[in-house]
C-alpha cells in the first residue's frame, strides 16, 4: 500500500483507503492479522493518533476487529463488504468526475460509451 | 495528567525584546512542533522553561510546581540544544554513563542500540563530532532519558535526508511503545508535519497560535483561478496571502469555504507549510 501524504485528503482517510485497497487486492486476507498501529505509523512517519484514527473507522464498519493483546485481523466477509460499499460510491467518485471531464472536451455519451467498451474488451 | 504551564512569560536581552507575554501549556504523552521563523525566540523558550535562562517575568509551573531552579521538577524535563552542557573532552559513552547519573531512568543500552543504528562511534569525544553527528548524539540522550517532558531543539539540524527520516521513525517507535510528550522546535516543516499533534506559532516573541493541527488546517483554506474571479471572490474574505502566476491567482483565506463555490474557482486545502509561511509573514498589525 502505498500513501500520497502530499495529497488533498486527509492522512487518517487515506490510511482507511489504503488498507481496503490491501482487502481488495488480497494483500490483507480475510481473517489474517494486519500491522499494528505503531507499524504504519512508524512505516509512514505518521502521528500513532492518526493511523488509529483511520484503522478505527474500519474498526467501526466491522470490516477490521480488534482481538485484546494479539493484534488487528479482517473481518471474514469484508471484501464483499467493501466491494458493496465502493459500488455504492463508484458514481460519486468515478463517474460524475468523468462527466465534468468529457463535458469541458465537449465529448457526447456515446462517444464515452464507446470508449468504455474497448477498454472492457482490452 | 501532568502539564506544564507557561504563564506571562517575557524577556529582554538588551533593546531586544526575545519574548513578549507568553502564555502556554503542554500537556502529557502530545507531540508537539513549535515552529517559528529564524530569531522568533524558540530557544530563548525552550531555555527559559528548562531553567537556563531566567524570564523578566512570568511562570513556569509543572503540576503547579515551579520549575525554576527545582531539581525534582526538573528531573521530569529535558531539553537539547545547540549548547553542549557536556565538557568538551568527554567521550560518547562516557556522556551516556553521565546523563544516567542525573537521570535515573536513563537507558543505557537503548542509547547503545541507537548509536549503533545511527552509526554514532562511542568511542570519539564530542567535541569532534560533525555538526550531523552532534545532533544524532543530542537526540539519542533525549530519547534515552524516559522522561515525561522532552523538548528537542531543531533535532534535524545538520542531519541528511536517510538519518532525518531514521529519526523520526525512531521517535515515533519510541512513542507508540512508551509515550511522552516531545516538544519540536523546528522551521524545517514539511517532514514533521504528519507527526505533530499540535502546533505552537511563535513570531517575533510572540504566540500567534497554539492549536491542534487538524484544527489549524481547517481554520484556513486555498482558492485558486482566473484572476478575476478570485479577485472578486475575496473581496469580503479573510485573506491571509496571494499568489499570482500570470492570470492565474490563489489566495489563502482563513474561514471556511462557500457551500457555493462561482463557477471557475478551486477549493483546496491549506498545508502546515503553506499556513505557517503566511502566518510568520503577515505583517505585525494584521497578527
Amino acid at each position: 500500500m502505498k500513501l500520497n501524504l502530499d495529497q488533498e485528503k486527509p492522512i487518517f482517510i487515506q490510511i482507511a483507503d489504503g488498507i481496503e485497497d490491501g482487502i481488495l487486492t488480497g494483500a490483507f486476507p480475510e481473517e489474517s492479522q494486519i500491522p499494528s498501529i505503531t507499524e504504519f505509523s512508524v512505516n509512514y512517519k505518521i502521528n500513532p493518533a492518526t493511523a488509529l484514527k483511520g484503522i478505527n473507522l474500519l474498526v467501526d464498519e466491522g470490516i477490521i476487529f480488534k482481538k485484546r493483546g494479539v493484534g488487528m485481523f479482517v473481518s471474514k466477509g469484508a471484501v464483499s463488504q467493501l466491494q458493496k460499499k465502493r459500488q455504492d460510491q463508484f458514481f460519486d467518485h468515478y463517474i460524475s468526475k468523468l462527466i465534468d471531464e468529457a463535458k469541458r472536451l465537449n465529448i457526447t455519451s456515446g462517444e464515452i460509451i464507446a470508449m468504455i467498451e474497448r477498454g472492457f474488451t482490452q | 495528567m501532568s502539564r506544564i504551564e507557561v504563564t506571562d512569560i517575557s524577556k529582554t536581552f538588551k533593546d531586544t525584546n526575545a519574548l513578549t507575554h507568553v502564555n502556554l501549556h503542554f500537556e502529557e504523552n502530545t507531540i508537539y512542533g513549535l515552529l517559528g521563523r529564524n530569531g522568533a525566540g524558540k530557544t530563548t523558550l525552550l531555555n527559559i522553561i528548562n531553567n537556563r535562562l531566567f524570564p523578566d517575568s512570568g511562570t513556569v509551573t509543572l503540576d503547579g510546581d515551579t520549575l525554576t531552579e527545582n531539581t525534582a521538577a526538573l528531573s521530569r524535563c529535558f531539553l537539547t540544544n545547540e549548547n553542549n552542557l557536556y565538557p568538551e573532552s568527554m567521550k560518547v559513552k562516557n556522556a551516556f554513563k553521565w546523563s544516567q547519573v542525573f537521570y535515573p531512568d536513563f537507558d543505557i543500552d537503548y542509547a547503545g542500540k541507537l548509536s549503533k543504528l545511527f552509526e554514532l562511534p562511542q568511542k570519539k569525544k564530542i567535541k569532534s563530532l560533525s555538526t550531523g553527528y552532534q545532533s544524532i548524539f543530542k537526540n539519542i540522550v533525549a530519547l534515552s532519558v524516559n522522561v515525561p517532558f522532552v523538548f528537542l531543539d531543531e533535532p534535524v539540524l545538520g542531519l541528511d535526508a536517510y538519518h532525518r527520516e531514521l529519526f523520526y521513525k525512531v521517535l515515533i517507535e519510541k512513542y507508540a511503545e512508551r509515550p511522552f510528550t516531545a516538544v519540536i522546535s523546528t522551521h524545517l516543516i514539511e517532514e514533521a508535519a504528519n507527526i505533530i499533534e499540535q502546533v505552537i506559532v511563535i513570531k517575533s516573541g510572540q504566540i500567534i497560535c497554539s492549536k491542534s493541527l487538524e484544527e489549524l488546517l481547517a481554520s484556513g483554506y486555498c482558492v485558486s483561478g482566473p484572476a478575476a474571479q478570485t479577485d472578486s471572490y475575496i473581496q469580503t474574505k479573510n485573506v491571509i496571502g496571494t499568489e499570482s502566476l500570470g492570470g492565474l491567482k490563489t489566495a489563502y483565506i482563513l474561514g471556511i469555504p462557500d457551500p457555493d463555490m462561482p463557477a471557475g474557482l478551486e477549493i483546496s486545502r491549506m498545508d502546515l507549510q503553506k499556513l505557517f509561511i503566511r502566518l510568520t509573514d503577515m505583517p505585525e498589525s494584521h497578527s
